[in-house]
């Protein structure tokens, strides 16, 4: 059975009948919505079953040739690091669907531009991309699916957003159209040095040879996944975006496109240019801990909820930028790890921030206080997803930050790297536990006392985010099988690995929770 | 004694060409003959038939094999040219369809505007039937512009092709002052391209004796590239060839006369005689002096970078759709003209080749899709051309600014789009000839030109619709033709561009013949 293509083909076949749905019939639209969400779920599940980590490299595997003329292929194909994410993907899109419910309608200050069914229909157009995008083995297709995925994004920003939403979805389009571009040159350079006439990846690995090519190449690569994920100092469109968006779109942007730069760097960089990325990781390091650093500490000073959660986010991409660039298995498989996990964790923030924002009517956190007073469970949740956020032990993020540092200091060139963003753990812990102070602690403020408690379609999208946090916080071990053979493959690959003596690796692995 | 021998013509080879040029005449026949009310009627048929006939003249020409010079030498009837001839009639009879709406053309052309005489003509319904015969004679001059194999030839063909333009562009029937300037300035700086023209071949006769693209070609080899006769007769051909394209310094025209034309007759210049004019150019520049290709290389190389950046640069301060469209137009020949650059050996060319042929049907399609919209959106005083009168309209009219946005997204090279493979061929081939920085700077120009496309987009679906905002015209039948057409065309080729790339591998597989 053709998984990977089937799940493409259904949520693009659902957002077409979603579009095709009257327009007075909303609910049917949402519940149209769910459903095929939980089918590509469903789906997803029973994939990911059958894959055996222990087999061959790419499973799932799908090649049709596409374009013939220019050597282009519609090859999918997942690795474990691709299945991970796609089914953070496919976990995540029923969630948003649930928790965008009454969200499409936009806020008052600044109503939709457009119907609510299109924003769902954008919703399942995005699913589909998503899962292209990580399922890609063609690294034109790749690029498509990396720049068509702009324009629903671009959509559901520009139309649901919030006041200042067209300004916002301009400059995350232009950003990333910019670095696109970028990536294209070196799409075509890749394809014209290698002179391979094709574009499969498994086929380019190793095609380039000459170091100074590469690192050009590695460049224009390395530029786009970097605006994307987003790295400092590329990062100025994501607290704009994420703020604007509406929560539902900003969950899929932050928990799911912006992975795409961070895999891509895994997959693109790394396999295909080893030497250039052995010469820039250096750079890339640097990069990653200032952006821990500012990320974190910039959050510390933001007032808006909104933008304070994207600014962990740059915290935390710095935090999965070092663990792909370090250089040893257990850093990559961490950051892996991390990407899935930071998926969930900032969901949850970003929705449970959502649903006090749509109470609350306002974006600030000076106009909060007592919440927990008011309504403790939503404030329960709420603080559940701060200290996700802080990866407090226990939790799924906790087990991927604490792997992609372990694997870091396990290379010891970056020892002073690990040692600085080991001050970003501090340094979360600041920003989470102050925002949930101001927010929920003290006395209930005048606004906050009318507040409602989470109803029940809140909690069904706070729920399986909880479970799913604490899951993998304590048996993270499915995961880790999955993605380790395929994090070895890609760094043997790169020819980069710079892990320690095993007997060194046995323990620390065993530290990481294995 | 003095014998003339008859010229040999092959009547089957040029029958696409004696077909149009016949129908324009009889077209004038019937303008003399038939009375008023019966002209349009039979014009219709007669203008549409005779570009179909030729059209499947031309599909048949392609499939006899081989071929070669026709007419003495002086037509080239080789695979570049039928394809391009294909594209400029499939553009010719969608402009038609668009020019056969009531209400885009003047009345009585002489009568003075604003003058009495003027609504007479208004009140007695008089209608210019002769743009059907004008626009015959325009699309003959278009198919015979690229085909032309000697540069006196070509020059009649600028002329045919131009002179009924010229006539057209004054011929609005709104705002008519500025049509008529917009006519005059055409006229002006045209006679003036065509002097050089003239100039340029005068040269070119008095350096190789003859006025055949062979014959120079072959004299190139004897007076090698530091004639000064030659170099100069070289500019200033290429003076008069880059003004047709609209490339920088020489573009200012464009803006004024698609702004002042009628909607239907830009659509005709931005499409096939763009189309046409690059089918000239090429066969110029790699034909008759493709041994000087050392020389005029670099100068293109500069003429390719001012005309992307000028043309991306001033379309941003643009407040009138048509002139924003047309300083794209200018962009997008800047983007053509890097393929025009993209030369090496016969692998490259070919290749080459086959992408500007892409990149010409990609665009001229999308082109005429984009005016027929903005033929529809219409206030009291004419077709509403501010951009700030396109506000909201996708609140208003959501299916025609949805199409509108797919083609502006198209010009913006979005993956999945028509203009995305074409820029992508484009692209690759001057890659493949080490074009790197023409490649960068034309990956820069489209990200400059994202913006603008892109402010349209948000002024259409996120900007709060004009209190007395345009009226949508509800679309005839051969104007929704167009825009389906067009909509149907730039999906179709963005997502199954093989069959297209394809043909135009064949055509460009022979290369030009000499």
């Amino acid at each position: 059975m053709p998984w990977l293509s089937t799940l493409m083909a259904v949520p693009a076949v659902g957002a077409v009948a979603v579009a095709a749905v009257p327009k007075r019939n909303e609910t049917l639209a949402k519940q149209l919505t769910f459903a095929v969400s939980l089918v590509v779920l469903a789906l997803a599940a029973v994939m990911a079953a059958q894959f055996n980590p222990g087999g061959d490299r790419l499973q799932f595997t799908e090649t049709y040739s596409w374009i013939p003329s220019f050597g282009i292929h519609f090859a999918l194909g997942v690795d474990g690091v691709a299945l991970v994410l796609i089914l953070l993907s496919a976990l995540l899109v029923p969630i948003v669907v649930l928790a965008s419910w009454n969200e499409a309608a936009g806020t008052p200050e600044a109503p939709a531009k457009r119907s609510v069914k299109t924003y769902f229909a954008l919703i399942l157009v995005l699913e589909a991309m998503m899962i292209g995008v990580f399922a890609a083995t063609d690294v034109f297709l790749f690029y498509v699916f990396f720049e068509a995925m702009l324009i629903p994004m671009y959509f559901m920003i520009g139309s649901y957003g919030g006041a200042q939403r067209s300004y916002a979805a301009v400059k995350f389009l232009l950003y990333s159209l910019l670095g696109g571009l970028l990536m294209l040159v070196a799409v075509i350079g890749l394809y014209v040095i290698a002179g391979k006439n094709t574009f499969l990846h498994t086929e380019l690995i190793g095609a380039i040879t000459d170091p100074g090519v590469q690192r050009w190449l590695f460049l224009g690569f390395f530029i786009a996944f970097a605006i994307k994920a987003p790295l400092v100092p590329f990062h100025t469109w994501l607290p704009d975006s994420a703020a604007q968006a509406p929560a539902g779109a900003a969950v899929l942007l932050v928990g799911v496109l912006d992975k795409v730069g961070t895999y891509g760097m895994l997959r693109f960089c790394l396999e295909l240019f080893p030497d250039a990325s052995r010469f820039f990781t250096p750079l890339v390091i640097t990069l990653a801990v200032i952006g821990i650093i500012y990320g974190a500490i910039v959050a510390i000073g933001q007032t808006d909820i909104k933008r304070l959660i994207a600014y962990t986010s740059i915290s935390h991409f710095g935090f999965i930028a070092m663990g792909v660039f370090a250089m040893t298995t257990t850093a990559g498989a961490g950051a892996t790890l991390y990407m899935v996990n930071h998926g969930f964790a900032t969901g949850a923030l970003f929705l449970v921030a959502g649903f006090l924002i749509q109470r609350r009517g306002s974006q600030y956190i000076s106009d909060y206080g007592g919440v927990q007073k008011v309504t403790p469970v939503l404030a329960g949740s709420f603080l559940f997803a701060c200290l996700a956020g802080t990866a407090v032990p226990g939790l799924a993020t906790f087990v991927s930050e604490f792997t992609v540092l372990i694997g870091t200091f396990q290379n010891r060139t970056y020892l002073v790297a690990a040692v600085i963003a080991t001050f970003g753990v501090v340094l979360s812990a600041i920003y989470m536990l102050w925002l949930y102070q101001r927010v929920a602690g003290g006395p209930p403020s005048e606004g906050v006392k009318s507040l409602g408690e989470l109803n029940g379609r809140e909690k069904w999208v706070m729920a399986p985010l909880i479970a799913v946090i604490l899951a993998l916080g304590v048996y993270p071990k499915p995961l880790f099988d999955v993605i380790n053979p395929s994090v070895t493959q890609t760094l043997s690959i790169a020819g980069v690995t710079q892990d320690p003596e095993p007997t060194l690796n046995v323990a620390v692995q065993r530290g990481a929770g294995q | 004694m003095n014998q003339i021998e008859p010229p040999v013509i092959e009547y089957a080879q040029v029958a696409p060409l004696l077909v149009v040029f016949g129908a324009a005449v009889l077209g004038v026949v019937v303008e003399a003959f038939a009375p008023r009310y019966l002209r349009k009627a039979i014009h219709m048929p007669l203008t549409l038939l005779s570009l179909a006939g030729a059209f499947v003249l031309t599909v048949w020409q392609a499939t006899q094999s081989p071929h070669n010079a026709a007419a003495m030498g002086a037509i080239a009837v080789d695979g570049p040219t039928l394809f391009v001839w294909g594209t400029i009639l499939v553009l010719a009879v969608v402009s038609v369809l668009l020019i056969s709406d009531e209400d885009h053309f003047v009345g009585q052309a002489s009568a003075l505007p604003g003058s009495a005489e003027e609504e007479e003509s208004i009140t007695a319904r008089a209608a210019h039937t002769e743009v059907y015969p004008l626009v015959l004679f325009a699309v003959g001059g278009m198919l015979l512009f690229p085909a032309s194999n000697d540069l006196l030839i070509m020059f009649v063909a600028l002329e045919v092709m131009s002179l009924p333009l010229y006539l057209l562009c004054g011929l609005a029937r709104r705002r008519r002052l500025l049509s008529q300037e917009a006519a005059m300035k055409y006229f002006l700086l045209g006679a003036f391209s065509s002097a050089f023209f003239l100039f340029g071949t005068a040269l070119l006769y008095g350096v190789a004796g003859t006025v055949e693209f062979r014959g120079i070609a072959e004299a190139l080899t004897r007076v090698g590239g530091m004639d000064t006769l030659l170099l100069a007769g070289t500019a200033t051909l290429g003076v008069g060839l880059l003004f047709k394209i609209g490339a920088a310094p020489f573009q200012a025209w464009k803006p004024d006369v698609y702004q002042g034309a009628p909607t239907p007759v830009t659509a005709l210049m931005a499409s096939g005689t763009l189309v046409a004019a690059f089918g000239g150019l090429l066969r110029v520049f790699w034909v008759a002096l493709g041994g000087l290709e050392w020389d005029w290389k670099p100068v293109l190389w500069g003429v390719a970078i001012l005309t992307m950046l000028v043309g991306a640069i001033l379309a941003i301060t643009q407040t009138d759709i048509k002139r924003m469209l047309a300083y794209s137009s200018i962009a997008h020949a800047g983007f053509l003209l890097v393929g025009v650059v993209a030369v090496g050996d016969a692998e490259q060319n070919r290749e080459a080749l086959t992408g500007l042929l892409f990149y010409l049907v990609a665009y001229g399609i999308a082109t005429v899709g984009a005016f027929a919209v903005v033929t529809l959106v219409r206030d009291a005083g004419g077709e509403a051309n501010h951009l700030s009168r396109w506000a909201g309209l996708g609140k208003r009219a959501p299916l025609l600014a949805g199409v509108f946005a797919l083609f502006l997204l198209a010009f913006a090279g979005i993956p999945l789009t028509s203009g995305f493979l074409g820029k992508y061929a484009i692209f690759a081939a001057a890659g493949g000839a080490d074009a790197w920085p023409l490649v960068i700077v034309a990956v820069i120009a489209s990200a400059v030109a994202a913006f603008f496309y892109v402010r349209v987009i948000v002024l259409m679906f996120f900007s709060d619709p004009a209190a007395d905002g345009p009226t949508i015209a509800v679309p005839t039948v051969s104007t929704s033709i167009v825009v389906a057409l067009a909509a149907a065309a730039t999906v179709v080729l963005g997502v199954i561009p093989e069959p297209v790339l394809n043909l135009a591998s064949i055509a460009a597989e022979s290369l030009f013949v000499r």
